[in-house]
């Protein structure tokens, strides 16, 4: 079996054009994670530029209104460009440019990682080029405006479904063409080998401070962090230091959409299939002859029909656990969260605070919950606005 | 591997699709199964050896062809959305295979065949009598999914070279089958006005290590470039071109492609 295995998840399945290129970056990843001078300059931009660490925040309103469990907020919200993505992009894009890559290609669905990537390339000196299905330019027209202010060209993607997928299809193939200067910044744990390893590892920042401060406010462990999941990536930076800690929960939320009953869904756990898709084996939504199906999530972050495979490994263990959100359920969390502690969440975060707002009921006062708040939501409130039927002109 | 085994497999390649190069040069057409219907393809697939294809590379169409470009990715999608299967290609196949001894390969993505079952898909290759297969997202690395399986059923799963594979040609040629494709450059599938890939010194170094006859892919429509490497190539392979003469004419392909066929040849 070849490399980046988790379980039988994972692998390195992509066009021969690109081999040389993931050993190049494997080999020179294996080196910088292990050196000390790109490790500082990376914690540098973490805490100088990005303003880490995060904050843990106990939200009383939230814990008092619901009377369960207590409840704390991971605020990766309050990062630079307003998401966990800037953790990962500042260490790829600093990697890519110790490779002497002059250039960047990324995907994106609800914007936030091009966002992401078009920052850490401007401050870095680097070209981007970012990818974003026709579907997401629609729904996520302010983030748009954002990466072309930020110097990036936006590449909008008009093939298949138009969305997440499309857009990692159509980043895959500039890959292809121009390889040998350019370095695809992956934006979650997903596609082929290092890619899975790099992102969770840039990501696990996120655990590593949820750990110290939650031992600093509380004195213990968590009883479960809650997290949600597209491809997956705040949730295993959220969850990788609890890995081996088994009385914390793990529990991952994924879009449901209109309900898993439906076919308008992202539920890639609770209504795929084990298959080979995007570089990676790992849990697909797909026909009966492997032809992946179009998904759909309110969320453009969410909307994708397959998994990081360390998910699926954590799920075929049974360490994490996957729950479907609806998009009816994420907006009364988004609307709720808003209302009870003056924190509006991105729709993709709002599935993690709809699942908790259940959990912490069914917990007792002595517990506690944390729920990794990836991203903030102002890039939401137009669609969210429309959903409930109002039209507000920009 | 054992010299025997290398004997035995070169033997079953020349029983099927090494004949494609035997004594000339190979020229190799590729359409995508059910586009427009699997009865046109069936029909396309006639006409196309009959106007002198060597060999006809099938596309199973799949949701997300990430290494097509656009000609071929609007086949696969105009085939999927007929309602094309990988059964009723394999339908097709067994019933074309009665009325052409050409080889055939399939090119497919490893989702549809890792889906419908190793075992059960490289059985019924062989019952309908395809020979090889190529699967660009399964790079050497991941060989071991197909490997064994395919050999059980003698379908020769193709080794494909990049312009970016460099040092590890040799490696991934040594016991290579059938024909090694070898991408003429970089990007996607498409027709491109030059190829400017240093073809020959590839080609040199691949046939340090091995006999197998090496057919070029990737950007080739017209005569000329066809002539240009065949001068250092045993074979070449037209896919873009030939789809986009089905995309133009449809059901009336039949005609047209027999037409380039000849001119290609």
């Amino acid at each position: 079996m070849s490399k980046g295995r988790y379980g039988i998840h994972g692998g390195q399945y992509i066009p021969e054009i690109l081999m040389n290129a993931v050993i190049e970056l494997e080999k020179a990843y294996d080196f910088y994670k292990n050196d000390k001078a790109f490790n500082d300059e990376l914690t540098e931009l973490l805490n100088e530029y990005a303003g880490r660490p995060s904050r843990l925040y106990h939200a009383k309103n939230m814990t008092k209104d619901l009377g369960g469990a207590k409840i704390y907020l991971k605020r990766e919200d309050l990062n630079h460009t307003g998401s966990h993505k800037i953790n990962n992009v500042l260490g790829q894009v600093l990697l890519a440019k110790k490779m002497g890559k002059v250039r960047v290609i990324a995907e994106t669905g609800a914007g936030q990682h091009g966002v992401a990537t078009a920052t850490a390339a401007t401050l870095m000196g680097l070209e981007c080029e970012i990818f974003m299905g026709k579907e997401d330019t629609d729904r996520q027209a302010l983030n748009v405006y954002r990466m072309r202010l930020l110097g990036a060209n936006v590449n909008v993607v008009t093939s298949g479904t138009m969305t997440l997928k499309d857009a990692v299809n159509e980043t895959m193939r500039e890959w292809t063409r121009r390889v040998s200067d350019t370095h695809y910044v992956i934006g979650s744990v997903m596609g082929p080998h290092p890619f899975p390893e790099i992102v969770r590892d840039f990501q696990s920042v996120i655990s590593r401070e949820i750990r110290e401060q939650i031992l600093q406010a509380e004195g213990k462990l968590p009883n479960a962090v809650v997290a949600c999941v597209g491809g997956g990536s705040n949730a295993m930076g959220a969850f990788y230091h609890f890995l081996k800690d088994e009385n914390v929960r793990l529990i991952g939320c994924e879009a449901a959409g209109k309900g898993i009953e439906t076919k308008l869904h992202a539920a890639t756990i609770a209504k795929g299939e084990v298959g080979i898709f995007h570089g990676m084996k790992s849990y697909f939504c797909q026909n009966e002859y492997g032809q992946i199906t179009p998904v759909y999530s309110i969320s453009a972050g969410l909307d994708y029909p397959g998994i990081g495979p360390e998910h699926a490994y954590l799920y075929d263990s049974k360490r994490a656990e996957y729950m479907p959100v609806t998009d009816e359920e994420a907006i009364h969390a988004f609307e709720y969260l808003s209302k009870t502690e003056g924190i509006i969440p991105a729709i993709e975060s709002a599935h993690a605070v709809a699942y908790t707002m259940k959990l912490a009921k069914e917990m007792s006062r002595d517990e506690i919950i944390i729920v990794n708040l990836s991203g903030r939501g102002d890039k939401d409130v137009t669609a969210i606005a429309r959903y409930k039927g109002e039209n507000i002109v920009e | 591997m054992l010299p025997q085994l290398q004997d035995i497999r070169g033997r079953i390649s020349l029983n099927k699709i090494a004949k494609a190069f035997e004594n000339k040069k190979a020229f190799i057409g590729f359409l995508t199964a059910g586009d427009p219907s699997l009865e046109k393809t069936e029909e396309f697939i006639l006409a196309m050896s009959k106007a002198g294809a060597d060999l006809i590379e099938i596309g199973i169409p799949f949701s997300d062809p990430i290494a097509e470009g656009e000609v071929i990715e609007r086949a696969n999608i105009r085939a999927l959305k007929v309602g094309t299967t990988t059964d009723n290609i394999f339908d097709m196949v067994k019933s074309v295979r009665e009325k052409t001894d050409i080889p055939f390969v399939f090119l497919t993505y490893i989702n549809p065949v890792f889906i419908y079952g190793y075992d059960r898909f490289f059985n019924n290759c062989k019952i309908c009598g395809i020979d090889g297969i190529i699967i660009p997202d399964l790079p050497f690395e991941e060989r071991s999914e197909v490997l064994c399986i395919a050999e059980k059923y003698e379908i020769d799963v193709i080794t494909l070279i990049a312009p970016t594979s460099n040092d590890r040609i040799q490696t991934l040629v040594k016991n290579s089958s059938g024909f090694i494709y070898l991408v003429s450059s970089l990007g996607v599938t498409g027709v491109r006005n030059e190829i400017n890939t240093d073809l020959n010194s590839i080609i040199a170094n691949i046939r340090q290590v091995t006999d197998t006859k090496i057919a070029v892919g990737f950007g080739i429509s017209t005569p000329e470039q066809a002539k240009k490497i065949l001068t250092y190539a045993d074979g070449v392979i037209v896919g873009s071109a030939i789809v986009k003469i089905i995309e133009e004419f449809g059901d009336d392909a039949s005609e047209k492609l027999s037409e380039y066929m000849r001119k290609m040849k």
